[in-house]
C-alpha cells in the first residue's frame, strides 16, 4: 500500500524553489531515508506531507490531502519536526495527560513503560530536563501512539552519541514492526544506514536519487586502490575518486547508472574489480558525496534520467 | 524508579478506545492546557482578592464607627460609606482579569510559536479551528466566570467578616444595617461580566489574538499602531474622528447608547440597559461578525505559521 504518493510537488519562497517537482512514492513499511546538504528541500519536502505547508503539484499521504485535512491526518500520522519542540513549561505528567486527552490512538501504558525505563520524573517540567532527555520523552510520546506513518526531522540533532544510539535502537525494537512507515531525515547518515530499507538523496528541491537498501548494497562498490592499479581502474570509469591515507579510493557503479557509460560490453563485476585493491560496500555518507558531487559537475541530462528512475 | 509504577494505575483513563473518543475531547484538553500554560489567568485575580482582603481586614478597625455614622445619614448616601468597598472589590478584580485577557490574547498564538512548540501542537489531531476556538474561549467565557466566582466569594467573606465584627461591637447584623443585597449584585455583576466583559468585548479579544498569530514580533505594536495610524490619517485627512469614537465606544461597553444616568462607582455595574435592549444592540451583533472575522483569519494565519 503506497502512505505518501507525490507528483510535481512545487513549493517556491519568493524566487527560491525550495521543492522543485518532487516525484516520491514510499510504501507501507519501509523505513525511508531522506538525505541532503542544507537548504536542499528536506524539511520543505517533509513540512508539505506534514500540512505544516502549502504546495502546488499532486501529494497524497494516507489517501488525504495533508494541507486541508491535517487533525484528521494526524490521528494516523505522528511526527517530531526537530528536537526539543515539546513546549519548557509543560510537566511530563501532564504531557501524558494531554496527549492522552486529544488523541484517539495514543496508549498511555505504553508511554508510562517507555519512560519508566528512563530517569525522568513525573513531575519534573520540560524546561528542567536535559536536552537529551526531552528527546527521549517526546519519543515515548511518539511511541505510545498507534500511528502508520512516522516521521523524523533531525530527531537527534544535539544530541551526545549515546542517546542518539538509544534513539535509534529504541526506534527499531519497540516501535517498528514493518506495517508502520517511518520517514527520517538527519545528517548523521553513518548513523542510520542500518536502520533504513530505502534511501532518497534530496538537492534543490528535487530528488536526485532513490533506491532500495539491498540494491544499494548489490550495486555500489567501493574499491582502495592498488597503487600500481589505480590508471587500470580508472579506465573502468568510476562515479567518485577520493584520496583516504595516500590511497585512491575509488566508488564504482555496477549497473553503470547515474551518466556512466562504460559501453555495451564493458559490464563490472565484483571480482573485476576485488583484482585491483580492497572492495567493500560504500558507506552512505560516501555514495551521498560521490552523487553529490556528480549533480554538482553534472547537471545536464544524463543526472535527470537518473532522478527519473 | 520504583516511583514510576505508581503511576501506572491511572493510565487506564488515558487509554480509552477510539470509538468512544469524543469531538468535544480536543476542545476540552485544549482549555485545560491554557490553564496550565497561563497561570496568571487565575492567580492574577486571586492575587488581587487577597490583596483587597488584606486591605479590607485593616479597614474594619473603623467599621463600627463607620455604621454608627451611616445610620445618621439618608439612606442614599449610605452606599458611599459602606457599600464603595464592595464595589471596589469588584473593579479591582475586573480591571485585572480585563489586563490580563489583554496580554493573553496578544500571546494566544505567538508564545507557541516563539517557542517552537507550535510544531508538537500541530503533530497532534487538534484542529486550528479548535485551538483557536479554545484560546477565544479563555478571555470571552472563562475569565468572566472566573472573576465572577471570585469576587462573589471575596463578597462572601467580606460580608461575613464585617458580620463578625459588627456582631462582636453589639451592632446588627450588616445585612440589615447596609441595606443591600449581596444576591441582587452578584446577578448585576454576572450580566455585567457575560455581557460587557465577554461578548461586547470579544472584537477587541479576536483582534489580538489575530495579530498574535500573524506578527512575527512586537505583537503589542501591531495590535495598536495600526488602529493609532487609522485615527490620525482620518482625523487629518477628513477632520473627523468616527473611527476614534468607534474604539472608544467598544471600549467604554457602548456607554454611548446607554444613557448614563447611574453615577458613581455602581455605574459601572449598573445595567441601563435590559437584557433584551442588549440582546438587540447592533452594535453587540457587528462585535460579533468582527469576532467572527478576526478569529477566522487567525485560523488561516495560524495554519501556514510555524516557529519564528
Amino acid at each position: 500500500m503506497t502512505v505518501i504518493e507525490a507528483r510535481g510537488l512545487r513549493k517556491a519562497y519568493g524566487a527560491t524553489m525550495a521543492l522543485d517537482g518532487v516525484d516520491l512514492r514510499i510504501d507501507e513499511g519501509r523505513i525511508v531515508g531522506l538525505i541532503g546538504p542544507n537548504g536542499a528541500g528536506k524539511t520543505t519536502a517533509l513540512d508539505a506531507i506534514l500540512g505544516l505547508t502549502s504546495y502546488q503539484g499532486e501529494l497524497r499521504v494516507l489517501g488525504r490531502d495533508p494541507w486541508s485535512e491535517r487533525d484528521q491526518l494526524m490521528r494516523d500520522v505522528c511526527f517530531i519536526a526537530d528536537v526539543a519542540v515539546l513546549p519548557r513549561w509543560i510537566k511530563v505528567s501532564q504531557a501524558l495527560e494531554y496527549v492522552a486527552g486529544v488523541h484517539p490512538r495514543f496508549d498511555r501504558t505504553k508511554a508510562e513503560s517507555f519512560l519508566a525505563k528512563t530517569t525522568i520524573r513525573r513531575d519534573s517540567k520540560v524546561r528542567q530536563l536535559s536536552k537529551g532527555m526531552v528527546a527521549q520523552l517526546h519519543l515515548a510520546l511518539v511511541m505510545a501512539i498507534d500511528a502508520r506513518l512516522l516521521v523524523l526531522d533531525e530527531p537527534t540533532l544535539g544530541l551526545d552519541i549515546l542517546y542518539r544510539k538509544q534513539f535509534y535502537d529504541s526506534l527499531l525494537n519497540d516501535y517498528y514492526d514493518r506495517s508502520r512507515t517511518i520517514v527520517v531525515t538527519t545528517h548523521q547518515v553513518e548513523e542510520i544506514q542500518n536502520v533504513l530499507t530505502d534511501v532518497m538523496f534530496i538537492d534543490r528541491g528535487r530528488i536526485v536519487f532513490s533506491c532500495s537498501m539491498e540494491e544499494f548494497e548489490s550495486r555500489y562498490v567501493e574499491v582502495i586502490v592498488n597503487p600500481e592499479q589505480v590508471a587500470a581502474a580508472r579506465a573502468l570509469k568510476p562515479m567518485h575518486e577520493r584520496p583516504a591515507l595516500g590511497r585512491s579510493v575509488l566508488l564504482f557503479d555496477l549497473a553503470g547508472d547515474l551518466g556512466v557509460d562504460r559501453g555495451a560490453n564493458q559490464k563490472l563485476d565484483r571480482q573485476q574489480l576485488s583484482a585491483l585493491g580492497e572492495a567493500h560496500t560504500p558507506s552512505l555518507a560516501d555514495l551521498f558525496v560521490a552523487v553529490m558531487s556528480n549533480v554538482m559537475s553534472n547537471q545536464g541530462t544524463a543526472l535527470d534520467q537518473g532522478a527519473a528512475r | 524508579m520504583n516511583t514510576h509504577s505508581n503511576a501506572m494505575p491511572e493510565s487506564s483513563l488515558g487509554s480509552q478506545a477510539p470509538a468512544v473518543f469524543s469531538a468535544t475531547r480536543p476542545m476540552y484538553w485544549s482549555i485545560r492546557r491554557e490553564f496550565w500554560e497561563n497561570r496568571s489567568i487565575y492567580i492574577a485575580p486571586l492575587a488581587a482578592a487577597s490583596l483587597f482582603l488584606f486591605g479590607f481586614m485593616i479597614s474594619l478597625i473603623h467599621l463600627p464607627a463607620k455604621v454608627r455614622a451611616a445610620a445618621a445619614v439618608e439612606p442614599g448616601q449610605r452606599y458611599n460609606l459602606i457599600e464603595h468597598s464592595y464595589m471596589l472589590a469588584a473593579l479591582l478584580i475586573m480591571a485585572t482579569t480585563f489586563i490580563v485577557a489583554l496580554f493573553y490574547c496578544l500571546d494566544a498564538l505567538h508564545g507557541e510559536r516563539r517557542d517552537r512548540s507550535i510544531l508538537f501542537w500541530k503533530s497532534l489531531p487538534v484542529s486550528d479551528l479548535v485551538t483557536v476556538l479554545s484560546k477565544a474561549g479563555i478571555p470571552i467565557f472563562i475569565l468572566p466566570l472566573l472573576t465572577f466566582a471570585i469576587t462573589v466569594a471575596l463578597w462572601i467573606m467580606m460580608w461575613m467578616l464585617s458580620g463578625v465584627v459588627l456582631l462582636g461591637s453589639g451592632l446588627r447584623s450588616p445585612t440589615e444595617s447596609l441595606h443591600f443585597s449581596l444576591f441582587t449584585m452578584s446577578l448585576m455583576l454576572l450580566y455585567h461580566l457575560l455581557g460587557i466583559h465577554g461578548l461586547w468585548y470579544a472584537p477587541i479579544y479576536g483582534w489580538l489574538i489575530l495579530v498574535s498569530a500573524w506578527a512575527r514580533r512586537a505583537a503589542f505594536l501591531w495590535a495598536t499602531v495600526p488602529l493609532l495610524a487609522i485615527g490620525i490619517v482620518e482625523k487629518v485627512a477628513f477632520s473627523t474622528s468616527h473611527f476614534a469614537h468607534l474604539l472608544g465606544y467598544r471600549f467604554s461597553g457602548g456607554a454611548g447608547t446607554m444613557g448614563s444616568t447611574a453615577t458613581g462607582l455602581d455605574a459601572v455595574l449598573m445595567p441601563d440597559q435590559t437584557v433584551g435592549q442588549f440582546l438587540i444592540n447592533p452594535g453587540l451583533w457587528t462585535g460579533f461578525a468582527l469576532t467572527a472575522l478576526f478569529l477566522a483569519l487567525a485560523m488561516r494565519v495560524r495554519r501556514s505559521r510555524g516557529p519564528i
